[in-house]
């Protein structure tokens, strides 16, 4: 039988009973549009997470100190204060550490800021003129940290955009007077935002020259009275290079610390971080599509529920087209074209209404944060593929139902 | 053109077998218009499906136009029904969504399929229906649907019409133009014709009488005068 023959009757039986194949449809295009929407957001999940840490620059290394021990037991990653600023300084060594580009060591701590009647607790982040450039961040207006506040160790402070809103409303920050810790400080710098999410709000914090944060505001020194900073972030020559820097900051500092056995630091990798991340967002998007796959599947029993219906139904037309010679494939195409071409349909609208669904909900805001969706014509290809083969799959039952029909029972069928 | 010979049906009722037919011999000749009649339950239509390829007899032999059609498979029985055979049902059996032309065309699809609109038209045509092409079968009065119920048989062109009551659920002015269609296209078209009936009156339109009394043959006569249906056609309004 002629394929556009079977084609037009099986548009023909579906027209003839509009509700019906409608509703079935709908089965098939939540389900598709469920997939494709949950999966769209997904990814645009994922790539959100990635971009922002992306963001922070992907050739970094962070150095902390490592735990303390006492009697055996070890205390958190960065509690021993045994990175100091001298480390950091020998990482500049051009000849012993080839790849690394910039060094930025910093040192944290909490610091009541006050101004006038308005006061911030925020986190004071110690820096030195690299820090800007090996971090990624930008001076919204103002000035930077210069060498020469680090060598007076001036009380001089640049806030987030966090902190200005918090104590500055929309008054003029720069060079104002505010209280840090008792003590007077002039506000020189802006940063520009960065965005919260990654690693916390990285907008709500201030920045003071490193050597203000030991001598004017007090942090931990070593057990040898150096100074210590708690993380060194080192940029390196290109992703390439990292594996090279970690091995050249590795020997500097082993020898530096003379140790001998274990490190007493680590090197975080900012590429593992993203892919680690990566891996984890991938599970959630699997996740994401593999619920929405459930309301495709019972889609797949809608369609296989409503050819049995109306297979029993037309019983009776079956039979008087098996008296006319119709053979078992004839009748069995003839369902089955049916059932794919519901599936077909269902996928196609499907992927329209998930394609609209992830334009209306991308930027969409909940709370505070944002709802990024990222359309992926592989999965839009995918559902296509696959409920079509839904259509065949749970259609084949039914249409083998008819095809194995006995013309006279059949015929004597009401 | 059909020769069976010394076939029986046995069904298997749970544990009881019953014989629908049993060792019936039957030859029937090219351009033959012949009635199968007896009552409710002598198997003549068991008789009608094994002469229509609808079913196998369990023994005996049934050759058709020189095919042992007894061994063949579902899928050539398809193919004999396909291509040889013509049925007419007592309850018409139109498809109801489709139009009369449709459902003469329908049989084509199953078959090489080509042209298959004028092939359809011109059936509609010998039955004098060719007006009322695109009418749905409820549009249509029940004489008018068993007409293009012979239409569809004749669109393939088939050997044998097998017509099973097709007067039963009709008036005798409707069974009047129905027997008239099936003679003339006995007498002009050499048409071989079957039909199954328990209306005495409708088996003297035929000219041989085949009777059946629990699954064997009773009788097998020639008619003497056949009756001819349709005197006053013209006036009946059916344009042959």
């Amino acid at each position: 039988m002629n394929f556009f023959t079977t084609f037009f009757i099986a548009i023909d039986a579906l027209n003839s009973n509009k509700l019906r194949s409608g509703l079935t449809l709908l089965g098939i295009i939540i389900g598709v549009s469920a997939v494709i929407t949950l999966m769209a957001i997904g990814r645009g999940a994922q790539e959100s997470i990635t971009s922002r840490i992306e963001s922070l620059g992907t050739n970094l290394l962070f150095i902390r100190s490592g735990a303390t021990s006492s009697f055996g037991f070890s205390g958190a990653q960065g509690s021993a204060a045994n990175l100091t600023l001298e480390d950091s300084l020998a990482l500049t060594d051009p000849i012993l550490a080839p790849s690394v580009v910039s060094v930025a060591p910093e040192t944290q701590l909490r610091g009541q800021l006050v101004y006038q009647r308005e006061n911030s607790n925020t986190r004071l982040i110690g820096i030195t003129p690299e820090y800007l450039s090996v971090r990624s961040f930008e001076i919204e207006k103002g000035q930077s940290i210069t060498s020469t506040h680090i060598n007076m160790a001036s009380q001089v402070i640049i806030l987030g955009p966090d902190v200005v809103e918090n104590l500055f409303g929309f008054r003029e920050p720069i060079g104002q007077t505010i209280r840090v810790n008792g003590r007077d400080f002039e506000v020189i710098g802006v940063m520009k935002s960065k965005g919260s999410g990654g690693f916390g709000n990285q907008d709500d914090q201030a920045y003071v020259p490193i050597s203000t944060a030991y001598y004017r505001l007090g942090t931990q020194r070593t057990p040898q009275g150096e100074i210590s900073v708690q993380v060194v972030n080192v940029k390196v020559r290109d992703e390439e290079a990292t594996d090279a820097a970690v091995d050249e900051i590795t020997n500097i500092l082993r020898i530096r610390h003379r140790i001998t056995d274990e490190d007493d630091f680590t090197i975080t990798n900012q590429q593992e971080t993203i892919e680690a991340l990566e891996e984890t967002t991938n599970t959630f998007v699997l996740f994401l599509g593999a619920i929405a796959s459930i309301s495709l599947l019972v889609g797949g029993i809608g369609i296989m529920n409503i050819m049995l219906v109306s297979v029993t139904e037309r019983t009776r037309e079956i039979g008087i087209r098996k008296a006319m010679g119709a053979k078992r494939r004839d009748i069995l195409s003839q369902f089955l074209v049916e059932a794919v071409l519901l599936s077909l349909t269902g996928g196609f609208l499907g992927v329209a209404l998930g394609l609209g669904l992830t334009q209306v909900l991308d930027g969409i805001k909940f709370g505070s944060s944002t709802l990024n969706t990222s359309f992926s014509t592989d999965i839009a290809a995918l559902s296509m593929v696959v409920s079509g083969g839904i259509g065949l799959f749970f259609g084949s039952y039914p249409a083998m139902q008819a095809a194995k029909l006995h013309p006279i029972e059949a015929l004597r069928r009401e | 053109m059909i020769d069976i010979h010394d076939i029986s049906k046995i069904y298997q009722m749970g544990s009881v077998e019953v014989a629908a037919l049993q060792n019936v011999s039957l030859t029937v000749s090219q351009g033959e218009m012949l009635a199968i009649m007896g009552p409710s339950g002598s198997g003549k239509s068991t008789m009608m499906n094994i002469l229509g390829c609808l079913d196998v007899a369990t023994s005996g032999q049934y050759v058709l136009e020189g095919e042992d059609v007894g061994q063949m498979n579902d899928n050539q029985l398809a193919e004999i029904r396909h291509n040889k055979i013509g049925f007419v049902f007592q309850t018409y059996n139109l498809l109801p969504r489709a139009t009369a032309l449709s459902n003469v065309e329908m049989p084509l699809m199953y078959g090489d399929g080509h042209n298959r609109r004028n092939r359809a038209m011109e059936a509609l045509y010998k039955v004098g229906l060719h007006n009322r092409a695109l009418h749905r079968p409820v549009e249509l009065s029940g004489g008018e649907q068993q007409r293009v119920g012979i239409a569809r048989a004749l669109v393939k062109n088939p050997s044998i019409l097998l017509a099973d009551e097709p007067t039963g659920n009709l008036d005798s002015k409707s069974s009047d133009e129905i027997l008239t269609v099936l003679q003339r296209l006995n007498r002009d078209e050499g048409l071989t014709v079957l039909l199954v009936t328990h209306e005495a009156n409708v088996g003297q339109h035929t000219d041989r009488i085949v009777s059946f009394r629990d699954g064997h043959v009773v009788n097998d006569a020639p008619v003497t005068i056949p009756l001819t249906a349709g005197a006053g056609i013209s006036s009946n309004g059916v344009d042959l």
